[in-house]
């Protein structure tokens, strides 16, 4: 009898398996995680994907380009406005439109403002899953200052849809240079309380530094891009390699770290910030004059073959690939979304790591789900 | 390096196939039992050295399934496009390159899930976003009960 009672300790015989999510607060999203763990050790992660995938590439297969633009707003909510400037790039580069450079500085201005809004919600919403209540205020405090200036010139917040084939939907409003230029003068001066309340905090740091560490040979194999991508040392930034619209007659540096913990994941999303208000500095005072669309053929139709455009979103490199066969919607379009491909890096980091560091290096890979499902 | 080059250095490498100058890469199509070799002489051989796998699109064409595969070197910073297409379109199976880029795992298995091209090798071949009683939705005559879209 007594050779059958062994002593069991909590958590050290078995594997045990926990769900996370789909309503998980810190998941920002509908995305399911199924952990195994051993004691509170993560053993394996696997997402559960797909809760709101809506088909939008077969769904674009029925309908024509100035109406994908609309859809593509919605894979990566946080990028809309440079998920737009994508499949716009596509178009224009199949039909070889020549595209002013007036239409090409204000699209990259407002590539980089919406760079600035996504990485600010980041920085609020991690600083939240991190405990640090104030960042959220304080994050979308500043965000809603951009969003503000979207208005202004486009009547829309976050899926603004500005960018049309051949150029932009309407011209800039009169007082767009001038609130731009008052954002990047407020935000230089706040920025660094960003550092200070988050980024030195002791707390934040002892949670974030050594933890999930991706080698480079792991970020480039498994093919994480973005600002998560960097903080492993792969130079993966598409504005520095193919640059598309007005990225090749700016200076700016790629942010790139060694370390590719999870505390320089979020330090590069931060840097980033820095880089993006470099950039808009440089173009916002000159600013072309010129139209700011090109006539297009009412109905666009693509010539018969396969386009591939690459860009970089506040997540890593979005690529769309169409196939046309000559009619007015493609045979066949794919995106390449960011956070589908980060996503795939999340069990191999995770692993050995405690379950409270769960949250805080998928929180630093900054996966918006509507982008992993489409 | 420039396109020509490259086309010149992987016609060497890999002799059956076929080369055609794209507008802005490279283009090399494969046969599909050549595929696996053909992907890891592209990232293995020192000139040629493709270790980023961009992505990895499957498209339905009436007679069977293609698949376009675009690398990226991250030392050179050339690129490349890997294309081949499967044998009929009932039971398409290809080679799974998950043993030579690790991203292949997800985008292997979104591909299966919505088009259907099985992956000989796939470590974890499951359905992704749709469960066991969808069709292929990506096919071309995928028939759409609930929503259905006109042309």
């Amino acid at each position: 009898m007594e050779e059958n009672i062994k002593e069991i300790v909590v958590g050290e015989q078995e594997d045990y398996v926990i769900n996370m999510g789909p309503q998980h607060p810190s998941t920002h999203g509908v995305l399911r995680l199924v952990v195994t763990l051993k004691g509170e050790i993560v053993k394996n992660v696997e997402p559960h994907i797909g809760y709101i995938h809506r088909g939008i590439e077969k769904m674009c297969e029925s309908i024509t380009y100035p109406q994908i633009i609309h859809l593509t707003d919605r894979m990566d909510y946080l990028s809309a406005s440079i998920n737009n400037e994508s499949v716009c790039l596509a178009v224009e580069k199949a039909l070889e439109v020549d595209i002013p450079d007036r239409i090409k500085v204000i699209r990259t201005i407002f590539s980089e403002l919406t760079r600035i809004q996504s990485h600010q919600l980041f920085w609020a919403s991690y600083g939240m899953d991190m405990g640090g209540q104030t960042c959220f205020f304080y994050g979308l405090r500043d965000r809603e200052r951009i969003l503000d200036i979207f208005e202004e010139t486009t009547g829309g917040r976050m899926l603004i849809s500005y960018n049309c084939p051949g150029g932009l939907m309407y011209d800039i409003h009169p007082n767009f240079q001038k609130r731009v230029k008052d954002f990047i003068k407020y935000f230089r001066k706040v920025l660094p309380e960003y550092d200070a309340i988050l980024t030195g905090n002791v707390i934040f740091t002892s949670r974030t530094k050594g933890i999930g560490h991706l080698s480079l040979e792991d970020a480039i194999s498994y093919g994480v891009t973005g600002p998560s991508g960097r903080a492993s040392g792969f130079s993966c930034d598409v504005r520095k390699h193919e640059p598309y619209s007005a990225y090749d007659r700016v200076k700016f540096n790629e942010v790139l770290y060694t370390e590719g913990d999870t505390f320089h994941r979020y330090l590069a999303r931060i840097e980033e910030m820095r880089e993006s208000m470099n950039i808009i500095e440089q173009l916002i005072d000159n600013i072309p004059e010129g139209p700011y669309a090109v006539k297009m053929k009412p109905i666009i139709k693509l010539p018969e073959g396969e386009y591939f455009q690459r860009v970089e979103t506040s997540r890593g490199e979005l690529d769309t690939f169409v196939i046309s066969d000559g009619n007015k919607n493609p045979y066949r379009i794919k995106f390449r979304t960011p956070c589908f491909v980060n996503l795939g890096v999340l069990n191999h980091i995770t692993r050995d790591f405690k379950i409270a560091d769960l949250i805080a290096i998928a929180g630093s890979l900054d996966l918006v789900i509507p982008d992993i499902d489409r | 390096m420039d396109k020509e080059k490259l086309a010149e250095i992987v016609k060497s490498l890999i002799p059956g196939a076929e080369i055609k100058q794209g507008k802005n890469y490279v283009e090399v199509s494969v046969g599909n039992a050549d595929l696996f070799s053909a992907a890891m002489i592209l990232r293995d051989n020192p000139e040629t050295l493709f270790d980023f796998l961009i992505s990895i699109s499957g498209t339905d064409y009436a007679s069977d399934m293609g698949l376009v595969y675009h690398l990226e070197s991250t030392k050179f910073r050339h690129m490349i496009v890997l294309k081949t297409r499967t044998s009929g379109r009932d039971n398409p199976v290809i080679d799974s390159v998950c043993g030579l880029w690790k991203s292949a795992e997800f985008l292997e298995r979104e591909i299966y899930d919505l088009l259907g091209i099985k992956f000989n090798n796939h470590p974890d071949l499951r359905r992704l976003f749709l469960d066991s009683s969808w069709g292929f939705p990506l096919r071309k005559d995928y028939v759409d009960d609930i929503n259905i879209v006109s042309k």
